[in-house]
């Protein structure tokens, strides 16, 4: 331990030991003790909220690093050590993740009232909010990575929580294997790392793997292909951070992980596990070398227009969402690669609160309409659900970078780094191209689902809709679907119960006014990541290019929402049969995006291909060659054994046999003489008195 | 023929009568009879080979003979004895048919 005296410092592991203790608590409780079980979460996160807040003002009064490291573990003659840390971006990763993380387990207490496992539902979330919270106090990237694997555990568990439909356990499968591949990186780097500096502490008072003798150590090294070995290393770990965060080659998973409950959508899978993987690139931010960013900023552009392009043609309503948060984690790893840590972060948090605002209202509206998610099913809901409608507009614009709305501050801080990043100008298109596009689905979603009249679900599509939707699908008999199908068709959605739109309405005062915590003219949010205090000057917005590069986005989220406008909102959508409005003009374009651009389709032909391949010729191998192997080793065995057996039997057995035999037919002629009479015996000793008496004599004439 | 060979032949005979009696007699008293008679016999010699001996002063081949005869007599007793507690078990005295002991 150090010696600092901070009592916040020294505690803060409580934050995440908090919800960890709540889940093990609840883990053990019986299915029927519900109010126990969300106390206990909701407590623990209240606590963990005071505590991360208390931290926060200590950050405020004075922003340096503050770091608590123990010595662990000892292998060889060296002692693994782990510890946590205090800095601004922890202090913010903090609020934000109990915050959100609070507001979305009271909002589960709505939306999980009717379901069997409330129990098990609060225990995951406590046991994820702890290990996040562990991630973002880690100062050893042994502890995060430990933290890290709890929560794609987490992850898992939660994704597949409806476990009896097919598709969230094979959802849940696939983002556990799909974060795998990138979590393979992270470790390789870890390892590597810790290979070449000897410890795996962030910060060490001048020891530490992220400080300037480590850093310049890593950098002076050369490996493969002229790289620095810091640059490999942070790639690697850039690996890990983009399995997690859903970036372009391993994106795959996010989408499909919306077969979970919407609170854990809204929770892990848009404000806080996704994000981890921009937080671990921030975290490890002094070891990207500028080779690495490079490469970060790249693959976040493509992600951020890529995600976008699919968004604009999904109809499941989470499913728009999911691909708009792969692209907004797109804009965070362009943030980071482009413009630092503050630019990277700034929009993690704003996004945070919004994405989870609007899937939290998204899990309204599919609450309200009783398991519905198809957008095409829905319309009109403005009138039934007012509340929700709001709030879900606040979040809509945040989202597309309305002027003034949060995201608007956070994505043109993206923008303006981009277009001022020395390498290339290919991201800051992208990424402009992709604000457009987000602009557009939002609206075409938005459109879809609270104007124009209210359409009932086409009876053809509707079994089949409820089957695959519906919480309990194999309890409930296809005649029983079809009869829900009814129900929502004829009953009017409703409003969500108090516990779930109170939530909401928190979320969309964040999503409205938190940008203004990081404008240019009070950039309080950088300058609080980079430990320096913000000065208010309006001067700030008169930086080169900033005002131009504002406008142009503006402009293009104009030109996005009246776009959406004129496909969608113009003429109402009457039947939710009806060809979409894109699919009448660019039918193959839309079928190619409906078909999410055939990735999925192109890893099952390859990587998935190969890998089954593969193991059939594994199984091949260990059938015939390895099992053929063993087999002729046991027949071998089995032989000599035989011979054993053989030789035992009609070898040893017979020559013993034939010794008793032996001694068996000596006694029987010893015991002939053994008669009983004893006269025999004196007849015996007579003759051999005489033998002896003629022998004497016959001694004697010799 | 001096007086010691005719005293060993006397006791020779004695011997034979004896052993013929206890090989051929089937009463088991018979048998003991026959027993005592070679004892008598060696008793016989022990007298002969004294009183004719290079010591005759000295009275160790009567001692001998008299400890002899008291065995003799004590292991009469016994021999009876075991040959009436055989007889009250097998309701018989044939030594022939006694074969209890039988190998």
């Amino acid at each position: 331990m150090t010696g600092n005296s901070l009592w916040i410092v020294r505690n803060l592991w409580l934050i995440p030991a908090l919800p960890m203790l709540a889940a093990g608590c609840s883990a053990f409780l019986k299915k029927s003790e519900r109010t126990l079980s969300a106390t206990l979460a909701i407590g623990s996160m209240s606590l963990s909220l005071l505590l991360a807040l208390f931290a926060f003002l200590q950050m405020l009064i004075d922003p340096t690093r503050q770091v608590v490291s123990f010595a662990w573990l000892r292998f060889g003659d060296q002692w693994l050590s782990l510890g946590w840390l205090l800095d601004p971006l922890a202090a913010v990763m903090l609020v934000m993740v109990t915050f959100v993380g609070l507001l979305i387990f009271i909002y589960s207490l709505g939306y999980m009232a009717h379901d069997d496992n409330f129990t098990r539902f609060f225990c995951f979330l406590s046991l994820f909010a702890g290990a996040m919270l562990g991630v973002v106090i880690a100062n050893s990237l042994l502890l995060l990575f430990m933290c890290w694997e709890v929560v794609g555990l987490t992850s898992y568990l939660l994704i597949g929580f409806w476990f009896h439909r097919p598709a969230a356990a094979a959802a849940a499968k696939k983002a556990f294997i799909t974060t795998r591949v990138g979590d393979l990186g992270l470790l390789i780097g870890m390892v590597w790392l810790y290979a070449q500096s000897g410890t795996l502490i962030f910060y060490d008072n001048g020891r530490g793997c992220l400080e300037q003798s480590a850093v310049a150590g890593l950098a002076g090294h050369v490996t493969l292909f002229g790289m620095a070995v810091s640059t490999a290393i942070g790639l690697l770990i850039f690996c890990g951070a983009a399995g997690k965060s859903g970036q372009v080659p391993l994106h795959v998973w996010l989408p499909d992980a919306m077969e979970g409950p919407t609170p854990v959508s809204a929770l892990i899978h848009a404000a806080t596990m996704v994000a981890a993987g921009v937080y671990l690139v921030a975290r490890v931010y002094p070891l990207m070398s500028a080779h690495a960013l490079e490469v970060v900023a790249w693959v976040g552009a493509i992600t951020a227009l890529f995600a976008a392009c699919i968004a604009v043609a999904q109809d499941d309503i989470k499913r728009i969402l999911a691909y708009s948060t792969v692209s907004q984690l797109g804009y965070m790893m362009l943030g980071l690669g482009v413009g630092g840590v503050a630019v990277g972060v700034f929009h993690l948090i704003t996004h945070a609160f919004f994405k989870a605002l609007l899937f939290l209202g998204a899990g309204s509206i599919i609450h309200g309409c009783t398991e519905e998610q198809d957008i095409r099913n829905m319309g009109g809901l403005r009138r039934f659900m007012p509340v929700t409608f709001l709030t879900y507009a606040a979040g809509m614009l945040a989202l597309c970078g309305f002027p003034l709305f949060a995201g608007f501050w956070s994505k043109d801080a993206i923008l303006h780094a981009a277009h001022g990043w020395g390498v290339s100008r290919g991201p800051f298109y992208l990424g402009a191209i992709g604000a457009l596009l987000t602009a557009f689905y939002m609206t075409r979603q938005v459109c879809y689902v609270f104007f124009g009249q209210r359409r009932a679900p086409a009876a053809s599509v509707m079994p089949a809709t409820v089957a695959a939707h519906a919480i309990p699908a194999d309890q409930l008999e296809p005649v029983v679907s079809a009869r829900l199908g009814e129900v929502c068709a004829i009953e009017d959605p409703h409003e969500s119960p108090v516990v779930m739109t109170r939530p909401l309405q928190i979320l969309a005062v964040f999503a409205v006014f938190l940008g203004f915590v990081g404008t240019p003219a009070w950039p309080w949010f950088q300058s609080f990541i980079a430990g320096q205090t913000a000065k208010f000057d309006f001067g700030g917005f008169s930086e080169p290019g900033l005002l131009s590069i504002m406008l142009v986005s503006s402009l293009i989220v104009f030109a996005g929402l009246a776009f959406g406008w004129w496909f969608y909102g113009r003429k109402p959508i009457l039947h939710a049969t009806d060809p979409d409005a894109l699919e009448r003009l660019q039918p193959g374009i839309f079928h190619a995006l409906a078909n999410r651009l055939y990735v999925d389709e192109f890893y099952g032909v390859t990587v998935i291909a190969l890998m089954r391949f593969l193991a059939a010729f594994s199984a091949w191998l260990d059938r015939w060659i390895f099992g053929g192997a063993v087999n002729l080793i046991s027949w071998l065995v089995k032989g000599f054994g035989w011979l054993d057996a053989g030789a035992d039997k009609f070898v040893v057995n017979g020559g013993f046999d034939e010794g008793c035999r032996e001694v068996a037919r000596g006694g029987r002629l010893f015991s002939r003489l053994q008669n009983g009479r004893v006269q025999t015996y004196l007849s015996v000793l007579a003759a051999a008195l005489v033998v002896l008496a003629v022998l004497l004599l016959w001694g004697r004439r010799g | 023929m001096n007086p010691l060979a005719g005293c060993l032949l006397v006791s020779a005979l004695l011997f034979s009568v004896g052993i013929a009696g206890a090989l051929t007699r089937r009463s088991a008293i018979l048998v003991l009879a026959g027993i005592e008679l070679m004892l008598n016999a060696a008793n016989l010699n022990f007298i002969a080979f004294w009183r004719f001996g290079p010591h005759p002063e000295f009275l160790t081949g009567m001692i001998f003979v008299i400890f002899s005869i008291a065995v003799a007599a004590a292991e009469a007793a016994v021999g009876l004895a075991l040959i009436l507690a055989i007889y009250r078990f097998t309701r018989t005295s044939d030594v022939s048919e006694i074969t209890e002991m039988k190998g």
